[in-house]
């Protein structure tokens, strides 16, 4: 039951992650990334990390997509059929052949790479406590950095709103 | 693949009563909101308006001659809207505008999946829990499902194909967006009073009539209150389908059945703000004074089990019936205070509302400090 749940939401994944890069509707894309996002959030709770899932759902679906959707209909963003010039198709064919070596490179490693064997996560792994106590005291000085970094994003933010007015 | 999901068994031994218990509770929840709720509260609403606005109200709809209070009128209303022509605009993104109410009714019916209707009850050697899902996360379950049904008045907004409706789309975003943030915080108070984010301990917690989460958290009730109305979109939050200024906003281009659904996904969530009310303000399923035990000694006539099935019922009875007073208080705001002006929205959730949820945090952190 799970494996059938973790094929299925991990091919909706896929299929929604190269649709938002194929689709030529700004909004269209970014209910494909959605999409993609609430696949990720069942993955993770399929791995008992019922924290992280609901998280991913409320910050990554549920807020910041609905900033970038709102932008997208603000600035009321419709399909744009492009010309592809010459300089941005050969582009397109150093980034089809960066990510080739990155996928034959991810490939072969995983192929001779020895996985090492799954554990049955502990009882209580993946709580509201664990994880919050894991966060405050192992990893309590990266934490605090990233709380810095996005008070600085906030103070820069509200500074290039301000001389604006 | 296999030894990286270790799958439990499928059927093993002592599983038919939980999933007997598991479809009882979720056919019960799901009749409750959308055979009782959601059609019922649209005659509430009226039958109330018209006491508040010292009108008679809906009272014409008859079969001959009986108007049985005016709830028929809930029954033409459901075949009108069957009916109706269902339009889709010249121009419109079939898909999306299609897609559109399903989202916004269905995460206002899963976020129940998480509120306690009943505590836990030993009913014939078999442990009753009187919740869908108990998860640990409780409540931020409901955030996140109920930040997922935002999606579907935006979408909607964006698939007309119509200015009005784009606006209405936009607002929507932005307002959603301002009163989620404030919302989890004003809880947070909650949860470090209680020490949990599970809805069923929050309700076990709240056993001593003193120890409410009005009574430990009254400024958090307040705000949270006010976060789940403009939540809501209905008066005074209603600037995403202001008529006066958008028609009706983001569903100005709706119809027939997909215009009910997104009639019924604002009732619908009315009653699941009303449940997160209850299960963290108002005791959930506890009635003030008289412990579960007490209940259960007073049955106590009737044998243990049945005893145990007496106080089940008392306590599910007890949490409908607060329920529906909060649905009853959330209607009487609407129809008392006027919509709110666009940046009055704005500012009271960012300017007002934001920076007490925090004060609320830091005080409640403070008298916990000083109380252990």
């Amino acid at each position: 039951m799970e494996l059938l749940m973790f094929y299925g939401f991990g091919l909706l994944a896929l299929f929604a992650g190269v649709a938002m890069i194929l689709s030529r509707q700004p909004v269209t894309s970014a209910l494909l990334m959605i999409l993609n996002m609430f696949c990720l959030s069942a993955l993770y709770a399929l791995l008992d990390a019922h924290l992280i899932a609901v998280l991913q759902l409320l910050v990554y679906a549920g807020a910041i997509m609905v900033l970038v959707l709102f932008v997208i209909m603000l600035l009321n963003l419709r399909e744009k059929k492009g010309i592809i010039t010459k300089h941005q198709a050969s582009l397109q064919v150093v980034g089809v052949a960066a990510f080739g070596f990155f996928v034959m490179t991810v490939v072969s490693r995983l192929n001779t790479a020895a996985l090492p064997k799954s554990k049955a996560a502990s009882a209580g792994f993946g709580t509201v406590e664990a994880v919050g106590r894991i966060l405050f005291t192992d990893y309590v000085l990266p934490f605090e950095i990233a709380s810095v970094l996005l008070l600085a994003a906030i103070v820069g933010a509200v500074m290039l709103a301000k001389s604006k007015v | 693949m296999a030894d990286i999901f270790p799958g439990p068994d499928i059927f093993p031994a002592g599983m038919l009563p939980s999933l007997v218990e598991m479809m009882a509770k979720i056919i019960f929840i799901f009749t409750m909101n959308m055979g009782v709720f959601a059609p019922l509260l649209g005659w509430v609403e009226r039958k109330q308006s018209a006491l508040m606005q010292d009108r008679i109200g809906a009272n014409r709809a008859d079969i001959l001659g009986f108007t049985v209070f005016g709830l028929l009128h809930t029954l033409t209303d459901a075949i009108k809207l069957l009916t109706k022509e269902d339009f889709i605009p010249e121009g419109a993104d079939r898909p999306l505008h299609y897609l559109a109410p399903f989202i916004a009714v269905v995460p206002a019916l899963i976020a129940f999946a998480v509120i306690p209707f009943g505590g836990q009850y030993d009913l014939w050697g078999h442990k009753t829990n009187l919740v869908i899902a108990d998860l640990d996360v409780g409540v931020l379950f409901v955030f996140a499902v109920a930040s997922i049904s935002t999606y579907g008045s935006v979408i909607a907004g964006w698939a007309s194909n119509n200015n009005w409706s784009l606006l209405g789309g936009v607002r929507v975003a932005a307002q959603m967006l301002s009163y989620e943030v404030a919302m989890g915080l004003a809880l947070v108070g909650i949860f470090m009073v209680y020490g949990t984010l599970r809805l069923t301990d929050i309700g076990v917690a709240q056993e001593n009539f003193l120890h409410w989460g009005i009574f430990l958290q009254p400024l958090g009730f307040i705000l949270f209150i006010t976060c789940a109305l403009a939540e809501n979109k209905r008066t005074p939050f209603d600037i995403p389908e202001a008529e006066s200024e958008l028609i009706a906003g983001y569903f100005t281009e709706y119809s027939g059945l997909k215009f009910a659904m997104f009639w019924m996904a604002e009732f619908l969530e009315m009653v699941t703000i009303s449940g997160v009310l209850v299960a963290l303000f108002f005791g959930g399923w506890q009635i003030p004074f008289v412990s579960g035990a007490a209940l259960a000694r007073l049955f106590g006539f009737l044998g243990p089990n049945l005893a145990q099935v007496a106080v089940m019922l008392v306590h599910v009875a007890v949490f409908w019936a607060k329920i529906l007073l909060w649905i009853f208080i959330l209607m009487l705001i609407r129809w008392t205070l006027p919509r709110f002006r666009y940046d009055q929205v704005m500012k009271l959730g960012w300017k007002i509302i934001l920076p007490l949820s925090l004060i609320n945090i830091l005080v409640t952190g403070l008298v916990m400090l000083l109380v252990k």
